[in-house]
């Protein structure tokens, strides 16, 4: 057994963990799908007046990450927005 | 003062009415009035782990409409005579009770006992919500499962948003031999997870099902479920006792031990 645990690489309790974590930070987010969708709408349209995106590539979703102060990991919203032209001039 | 203590966890089969069972039997160990209601109106259960199906006249929906007094449909404890239990009712639904009628009842019951424990039925419908409605505090079951616990946090959720005064956590079922080969969530991991006050750890032990099997709790036996649920009710009691070892091994050696510690 102690051979088979060298190749695996994490204990199936570190993998419930982890699983855990994220999902819970996105069920007390509280965010239905609809409401992910209307974010995802809008940042659409505000990026867009002043760069021309991907709408079809953009990716967001709620993750948690380190922050700066003491308090541990807090809530993130993640977003992942690919751009086509930077040249685009903004419409105003 | 009474302390009125709702049992619950959101998901199925962690072991709410095993721990209402234990909880109040050990709670009457100590020389406390406790009354135990089982609130999962159509699915009753904590008269059979307590081993007094036999001896149901009425029940919770027969109080709460009136067609007994509410002495008569409590049931004494055949070992305890200060431990009490209301049935639920298993031809009925949910719906035949509402909050405002629980706290009513709770009232009632607070001038005669030192703690009323609910049993609450899974999940977050019509018998959660009157399951807590009168509670002033919580103990949340969870096991060290990722649906479990997902329960639980929105178990957690939920009672903050009704305002509990005080929540705490009850890890069930933990098998202390797969957290060490990493294949389990650890207690730490657990608590860090759910950032609630951790009040006891159960270990999955063989002699809960001898134990219900008989309908006798084992609060207060010599195992380790029986030693962890003791412990659960002196800290509820507010008592400061150390967790335990559940990592020691039954032997010889052990029993050496622990002759010295007592």
């Amino acid at each position: 057994m102690k051979i088979m645990d060298f190749f695996r690489k994490k204990g199936s309790g570190e993998v419930a963990k982890d699983r855990l974590k994220l999902l819970l930070v996105s069920d007390r987010a509280n965010c239905s799908p609809e409401m992910m969708e209307m974010i995802k709408n809008d940042i659409i349209a505000v990026i867009s007046k002043y760069m021309d995106i991907d709408a079809q590539g953009l990716d967001i979703q709620i993750t948690e990450t380190e922050s700066d102060g003491s308090n541990g990991t807090v809530p993130a919203l993640f977003a992942n927005i690919p751009i086509k032209d930077m040249k685009h001039k903004p419409s105003r | 003062m009474s302390e009125v203590i709702v049992v619950t966890s959101g998901k199925g089969g962690v072991g709410k009415t095993t721990t209402t069972a234990n909880v109040g039997t050990g709670l009457a160990m100590l020389n406390k009035k406790v009354v135990m209601i089982d609130t999962d109106i159509g699915l009753r259960n904590l008269d059979v782990v307590l081993g007094l199906e036999n001896r149901i006249v009425y029940n919770l929906v027969d109080v709460i409409e009136g067609k007994c007094r509410l002495k008569q449909a409590l049931i004494k404890h055949k070992k305890y005579p200060e431990l009490c239990l209301l049935p639920s009712a298993q031809t009925r639904d949910k719906d035949a009770v509402t909050p405002e009628q629980m706290i009513q009842l709770i009232e009632e019951l607070k001038q005669e006992f030192d703690y009323i424990l609910l049993d609450c039925p899974a999940g977050i419908e019509q018998g959660f919500k009157n399951a807590i409605a009168g509670a002033d505090r919580a103990l949340v079951v969870t096991t060290p499962e990722v649906s479990a616990i997902r329960d639980a946090d929105r178990i957690v959720g939920l009672l903050e948003a009704n305002e509990m005064k005080k929540i705490d956590l009850i890890i069930n079922r933990i098998r202390m031999d797969m957290v060490k080969r990493g294949d389990m969530l650890k207690v730490e991991d657990v608590c860090d997870i759910l950032s609630i006050n951790l009040i006891g750890v159960v270990p999955d032990d063989e002699q809960i099902v001898v134990s219900t099997n008989q309908g006798e709790p084992l609060v207060g036996t010599d195992c380790m479920a029986g030693e962890a649920y003791y412990n659960i009710c002196k800290r509820v009691m507010g008592e400061e006792v150390p967790f335990m070892d559940l990592d020691a091994k039954k032997g010889v050696l052990n029993a050496f031990f622990k002759m010295f510690k007592k």
